[in-house]
């Protein structure tokens, strides 16, 4: 079985990725078991898939709007987030868009390309979950989380940035650094 | 300077730590070429031409003493010897080893310096007014405003992976010295009605392949939503700034194709979730940051009392660089100097070990040991006594940095061009160099006056050519190395994009072509007072065109003007 890192574990994980379906052709529902569908499936199949057993999640491409299932979170178990290059931040904002905008508090996954040098912008930006791409040591990736101490900004662990963090942090609300 | 806190040092050492890690992991195999590179790049490291390339951060252009020696010490152990004083207010090495690199970030995170995010599709290092601080005209401190911004943009997560790089430029005073209009955001300081700060919010502005003046999409930004409007600018850039081609992918593009009007309701849109959010800054943490930043103990000083008009009137080469290369300061009886880095011969923006050592002991005698870094690669000691002008142009004129030639032709802006960069068409130093030469006539050259020439190898106008009152730009015709002159750009409040004055010439007309464009300037000028670029201004391009590119009646025309004039 596969494993992520889900909070800072590795931990083995069933959870069954859908690509999308080739065009023309059918998407294909597996009966049973915990699936991950695209953006456009959920949209076309969304009553099959909130009747079938098994767990439900969806994922958005680095160019979908999280607005597009802001309305339907009740209906999932888990938001995934595709990283389509190494280079493309996008999937950060969208990130920060479903947690701090739409309010998702469910599990948050990092999924394409995810690699080590990564996680610690992801995880800044509200991912709790992380499939690594497939080279990727996960032992060494976990590692990743502990480049930095602190930050200047905002972030899930740390929702207010360190200019706030500093005047609460003092007994008379003034600086103490 | 701003000196660090604890955490402002913890977070450097950190990034040193995770540097060497990838560093390792990219010599050991583990990371591939394709992916250390963007990682490589938001450390300052260029695999260049000939060798690496580091660009190490000077935040905002300031500089201590101590900085400038550690610059001076990594030149000769891990370099050739000297610097290379960018543009951008930054420092290149152009010679070191990549094994070396992590070890040269533990050396600059001794003395509170690093390459953060120097290069790359991030946030770059903030710039300003290199008199910020010290001008008569000042608004606000920019320094402190800079400062909160490098806090913000630092390792900032979401904008960590930006569609192209994103460079902001802070003016705090009247007259704009940071060229806000041509930077993804400038950001002008200015007072509202009831004289709280606020920003003037310009977008999308940039050289380049693309050049275009920056819309203004907000007038007056209170000081207490800086970071949330940029916050709102920026998101909507990375998630709809185009990342299908490199060239169309800078932020200006983006504001272009949507219009600016429908950028801004964008951006209005972001902003209004953004707003009065934890990320609103409050007055104690820009004191706090104030208080952290060293400032000069200026004495009470009679500035008839210092001898500095005597030496004035009886010193002509004195009275010279003093009428060039000084510049008046906002506390009585002190003065801002500039040391030009622009010497004949010199490639223009480079530094010896040996100058560094030198200039970081000018600074500490005669300027609180700090320096500014300006955007047209020269050395800035802010804070001299008008006293001391005299004896220290001595010592600066004994180590080759007091060419009088600040705002002349020949304090002219060069990126260091197809010697070293790899994305250079043609060669721009050596051209430099032969413009210097053919006037380097100290009177000729103050006679043409205020003249700002700027040198870019190819279309990525590290060079700032477009805004040159003369530009070069190096192309490529053919596998040759060709050079398109254009007229009438300029820096500033009424920033302008100069217009090509014809076909490109080869590397040894330049200077010919140069001397063209000057010899028209001087016949048509009405006085010494009206600038190259007011001409190009008052008569167009059209009869420098027809200057240069021979037109033997119009020629004669001229000859017989300036006889007449003369």
């Amino acid at each position: 079985m596969a494993t992520i890192i889900r909070n800072r574990q590795i931990i083995a994980d069933s959870w069954q990725l859908l690509k999308p379906a080739a065009k023309g052709s059918p998407s294909s529902i597996p009966p049973a078991g915990d699936v991950i569908v695209p953006l456009a499936l959920w949209r076309e199949q969304r009553d099959i898939l909130s009747s079938r057993a098994g767990r439900l999640g969806v994922w958005l491409d680095s160019h979908e709007e999280p607005a597009a299932i802001a309305g339907d979170f009740d209906r999932f178990a888990l938001v995934a987030v595709n990283f389509t290059a190494f280079g493309d931040g996008r999937g950060y904002s969208t990130a920060r868009l479903l947690r701090e905008r739409y309010g998702w508090r469910g599990e948050l996954r990092a999924i394409g390309e995810v690699v080590r040098d990564h996680l610690f912008f992801m995880a800044g930006c509200g991912f709790d979950a992380f499939m690594l791409r497939e080279d990727q040591d996960p032992e060494e990736a976990l590692t990743a989380f502990g480049d930095f101490s602190d930050a200047y900004q905002a972030s899930a662990e740390r929702p207010l940035p360190l200019f706030r963090r500093r005047f609460l942090a003092s007994p008379d609300g003034m600086e103490w650094s | 300077m701003y000196i660090y806190d604890e955490i402002d040092q913890r977070l450097v050492d950190e990034r040193v730590a995770q540097f060497r890690g990838q560093t390792r992991r990219f010599l050991a195999g583990k990371l591939s070429e394709d992916e250390f590179r963007p990682l490589r790049l938001r450390n300052g490291l260029y695999i260049q031409r000939y060798a690496p390339m580091l660009r190490v951060a000077i935040p905002y252009g300031l500089l201590s003493a101590k900085q400038l020696r550690k610059f001076a010490y990594i030149a000769r152990t891990y370099d050739r010897g000297y610097g290379h004083f960018s543009t951008r207010q930054n420092l290149q090495f152009n010679w070191p080893k990549l094994e070396d690199v992590p070890d040269i970030l533990a050396e600059l995170a001794t003395v509170q310096m690093h390459a953060i995010q120097t290069s790359g599709n991030c946030v770059r290092n903030v710039t300003t007014d290199h008199y910020a601080g010290i001008a008569r005209d000042e608004i606000v401190d920019s320094l402190v405003w800079c400062e909160v911004l490098r806090q913000w943009s630092t390792f900032n997560p979401e904008f960590s992976y930006l569609p192209r790089k994103f460079k902001i430029a802070v003016n705090g005073s009247r007259a704009d010295r940071a060229a806000v209009q041509v930077h993804d955001i400038g950001l002008h300081a200015v007072r509202g009605a009831d004289g709280e700060v606020g920003f003037r919010v310009l977008v999308g502005g940039g050289l380049g392949r693309t050049p275009i003046i920056g819309h203004v999409i907000r007038e007056f930004l209170p000081w207490r939503h800086l970071l949330t409007y940029l916050d709102a600018i920026l998101r909507v850039y990375n998630r709809y700034g185009r990342r299908d081609n490199l060239q169309r992918a800078r932020i200006k593009i983006l504001v272009k194709e949507r219009t600016p009007e429908v950028f801004r309701k964008e951006v209005e849109t972001e902003w209004a979730h953004l707003k009065d959010g934890p990320a609103t800054l409050i007055s104690g943490e820009i004191a706090r940051i104030e208080r952290r930043f060293t400032r000069p103990l200026y004495q009470n000083l009679d500035p008839l009392a210092s001898g500095y008009v005597l030496a004035l009137t009886r010193d002509r080469a004195f009275a010279n660089w003093v009428r060039r290369n000084v510049h008046p300061h906002k506390v009585l009886g002190y003065a801002a100097v500039t040391l030009s880095l622009k010497k004949t011969g010199a490639p223009p923006g480079d530094v010896t070990a040996q100058q560094m050592d030198a200039i970081a002991d000018l600074s500490e005698r005669y300027s609180f040991g700090e320096l500014r870094v300006s955007h047209e690669q020269n050395l800035i000691l802010a804070d001299v006594r008008l006293s001391d002008l005299h004896a220290m142009w001595q010592e600066a004129r004994a180590l080759g940095l007091a060419t009088p030639n600040i705002g002349l032709l020949t304090n002219i802006i060069c990126c260091p061009g197809g010697d070293f960069c790899s994305l250079a068409n043609a060669k721009s130093i050596p051209v430099a160099e032969a413009i210097q030469r053919r006037f380097d006539d100290l009177d000729y050259l103050h006679d043409i006056g205020e003249l700002d020439l700027n040198i870019s190898g190819c279309m990525n106008a590290c060079g700032h050519h477009h805004v040159g009152h003369i530009g070069i730009l190096g192309v490529d015709k053919q596998g040759a190395e060709y050079y398109q002159i254009s007229i009438g750009g300029a820096q500033g409040n009424g920033a302008a994009l100069g217009k090509v004055l014809g076909p490109s010439v080869a590397q040894a007309e330049v200077p010919d072509v140069i001397e063209k464009l000057i010899d028209l300037y001087l016949a048509r000028r009405d006085s010494e007072e009206e600038r190259f670029v007011d001409v190009v201004r008052r008569i167009g391009i059209e009869p420098f065109k027809e200057h240069v590119y021979g037109n033997h009646h119009q020629e004669s025309a001229d000859h017989s003007r300036q006889l007449a004039a003369a």
